[in-house]
């Protein structure tokens, strides 16, 4: 087990950048997860970790050890690829010695380890089966089970929940959460679900255009997002933004929005530009009869325990994410104002946050 | 309405139609066929005898013929020797004959199982590495190669017969096994790198890189997960090329004579006396199909998925 490390890494396929100028220190036994759109550069980062592409430019550290140019087989990593990549050939047993049987294990050796790995994983019973007979879940535990009987230094996983369906998605997070705790290995894991992301990470990092725009532990990157696209990405729904046409100033504590006053975090740093965002959280506003911004209800999704209300306002439509209890009719007026101080002002011209009292 | 079926499966009709024009056409394939299996356990006389006999009484003169050498004696000669010690010597005398020597059929046989089964390997095995290459690597001028190599098909090989001749004569290949197997492998490798491209190309590629990172070289990753998977590519491949060399007839008159001369151009110069020696050519041509039959049987299961690749991969 080791940490994983990675200076200014940058990765350019002909004219196109995948990865720009990327820095990143992933601890040792962490689980860490990379999280952004497809097309991210979160895919290309961890092929690089693993030695499937090669770095333009830049280093990775596994351990203390330099990496960026070995091949795949000399870096000790284990790698679950999205299709599992089970070969079909073999039966189960044989998918899971086949990284042994390379390191010239004795094959005693390799039976005990395959089955305590089998055992490890439930999946002892199904050691003769072929692999065209396994269910999803079965198959998924294989390729698990394929990469940790190495016990290598790093495990690298693409999506490997990607191809289940979603209860059992469920079920194997919480499978792998275990299995984590159980085996304590440096993790790196590749998403686009940030559901996932929520719920496995010790520490995500969120990416977006080949950067990597933010990474810190799960609730920091819930509530205070450092950019404006995190604070969109991250949440269902996702952060409600209105513009602010005007700049915001030292020690400031309220903005003018659209002629309406709002009380905003003292600012502790000016922006750069007039034209800005104040950003906050659905479950952050509220509805009520007379104060706040006017609008008319434009949509009622259930979400079970919340509700989330669309308001159409002269700022756009809002999202308000509240209690079941509250009921309101469609078209009908309401006013939206904020519950708290949770609120977080984007720069409009660099689109990173603004320190203030409550992000610091 | 009848509803016990869906609308994709064929209806019993046409069923039974297809299997009437099955069964047509299987038979006309199968009467030259088997009318060559019959003439080959004819006697020379009811192998030319018209009408046609179609029922008759077996005999392995055919047989005996094809593997031997043999020559007319007088009936004083034949009468002055000792009694024949088997069965084909006994008929060889009641055509008043003697065995002289073993017939030339094995060797011309052994060449063409040796030119046959030497061009079929290399030409599958170089054929899936270069088809591994241009499917999985950034190869500069990649469609230009892959169309060069289509292009050695788009002419008979026979119309570079001439400068292949000299080549082979200065090279010192001619009638040479070694000779031989490198032309056909030339000849079938361009079928070969296009038709295992297509099966390469259905192969993930996480598969190699799961083996590369379970420690494997790339080497060693193709030899041990990719080519397992392309099996059903290497099977029909492999009785595509096979078929070929096997029954390859002009080079073989041209560039071979005594050394590596294969059964095609050596089966039809069975010449008995006053004319050709049907039973024996019969014989020849029946023995020269069971390997390629053979061949295909074993590699049937294979070559039915192979033929209708891409349709049955998940």
């Amino acid at each position: 087990m080791s940490q994983i490390k990675i200076v200014n890494l940058q990765k350019s396929f002909g004219d196109f950048t995948a990865v720009k100028n990327s820095n990143l220190t992933i601890n040792d036994k962490e689980f860490f997860v990379l999280l952004g759109p497809s097309g991210c550069g979160k895919t290309t980062t961890l092929r690089m970790i693993a030695g499937l592409e090669l770095p333009t430019s830049g280093e990775i550290y596994l351990g203390d050890e330099e990496v960026g140019m070995l091949r795949a087989s000399e870096r000790d990593i284990a790698f679950v690829f999205q299709l599992f990549a089970l070969y079909p050939h073999m039966n189960v047993r044989n998918n899971l010695s086949f990284p042994l049987k390379m390191q010239g294990y004795k094959k005693s050796d390799i039976k005990n380890r395959v089955e305590e790995a089998a055992k490890l994983l439930r999946i002892d019973h199904i050691l003769n089966s072929n692999i065209s007979s396994l269910s999803g879940g079965d198959r998924q535990r294989v390729a698990l089970g394929r990469a940790l009987v190495r016990r290598p230094k790093a495990f690298l996983m693409d999506e490997p929940l990607g191809t289940l369906d979603a209860e059992f998605r469920e079920l194997m997070c919480l499978e792998l959460k275990k299995l984590h705790l159980d085996i304590g290995a440096t993790t790196v894991y590749v998403t686009h679900d940030q559901l996932e992301a929520m719920s496995l990470a010790d520490r995500i990092a969120v990416m977006d255009g080949g950067e990597i725009l933010q990474a810190d532990e799960p609730n920091i990157i819930y509530n205070k997002p450092k950019t404006k696209f995190v604070a969109s990405f991250i949440g269902s729904p996702g952060m409600n933004f209105f513009e602010v046409n005007e700049g915001i100033s030292k020690d400031q504590s309220f903005v003018n929005i659209d002629g309406a006053k709002f009380d905003i975090p003292k600012q502790f740093e000016e922006s750069k530009g007039s034209k800005n965002f104040f950003g906050i959280r659905p479950e952050n506003l509220t509805l009520n009869n007379n104060e706040g911004l006017k609008g008319s209800v434009f949509g009622v999704e259930y979400l079970g325990s919340r509700k989330i209300i669309t308001v159409k306002t002269s700022l756009g439509e809002i999202k308000v994410k509240t209690d079941i209890s509250i009921s309101v009719k469609l078209n009908e007026n309401v006013q939206v104002k904020p519950l708290n101080n949770n609120i977080i002002i984007f720069d409009g011209q660099t689109d990173k946050s603004l320190n203030s009292e409550f992000i610091k | 309405m009848d509803t016990s079926r869906s609308y994709l499966e064929p209806s019993s009709f046409s069923k039974k139609m297809a299997a009437a024009i099955i069964i047509v056409y299987a038979v006309i394939t199968l009467i030259p066929i088997s009318w060559m299996v019959m003439t080959s356990f004819k006697n020379v006389d009811s192998a030319i005898s018209y009408p046609p006999e179609v029922l008759f009484e077996p005999s392995l003169e055919g047989y005996v013929n094809l593997f031997t050498n043999r020559s007319r004696q007088s009936q004083e000669y034949l009468d002055s020797l000792p009694p024949p010690e088997n069965w084909y010597e006994e008929l060889v005398r009641s055509r008043e004959m003697v065995i002289t020597g073993p017939s030339k059929f094995l060797g011309r046989y052994s060449n063409s199982m040796i030119i046959g089964f030497g061009s079929t390997f290399a030409s599958v095995f170089l054929g899936a590495l270069a088809a591994y290459a241009f499917s999985r690597f950034r190869v500069p001028l990649k469609d230009d190669l892959l169309f060069f190599i289509l292009s050695t098909r788009m002419f008979p090989p026979i119309a570079v017969a001439v400068p292949i001749f000299i080549m082979y004569r200065k090279l010192g290949l001619g009638d040479t096994h070694l000779g031989m197997i490198i032309l056909y492998t030339v000849v079938n490798l361009s079928l070969a790198v296009w038709l295992l491209k297509g099966f390469m190309d259905e192969i993930p590629k996480e598969y190699e890189e799961a083996a590369m990172i379970d420690g494997y070289s790339r080497l060693q990753a193709f030899f041990k997960v990719v080519l397992p998977q392309a099996m059903t590519g290497i099977a029909a491949t492999a009785i595509f090329c096979m078929i070929f060399s096997w029954n390859e007839y002009a080079f073989a008159v041209l560039l071979t004579q005594f050394n590596a001369q294969t059964a095609p151009p050596f089966i039809p110069t069975i010449i008995g006396e006053g004319g050709l020696d049907w039973p024996a050519i019969g014989a020849g041509t029946t023995l020269f199909l069971l390997p390629v039959m053979i061949f295909t049987i074993i590699l049937r299961k294979h070559l039915l998925r192979g033929i209708t690749f891409g349709a049955v991969r998940k």
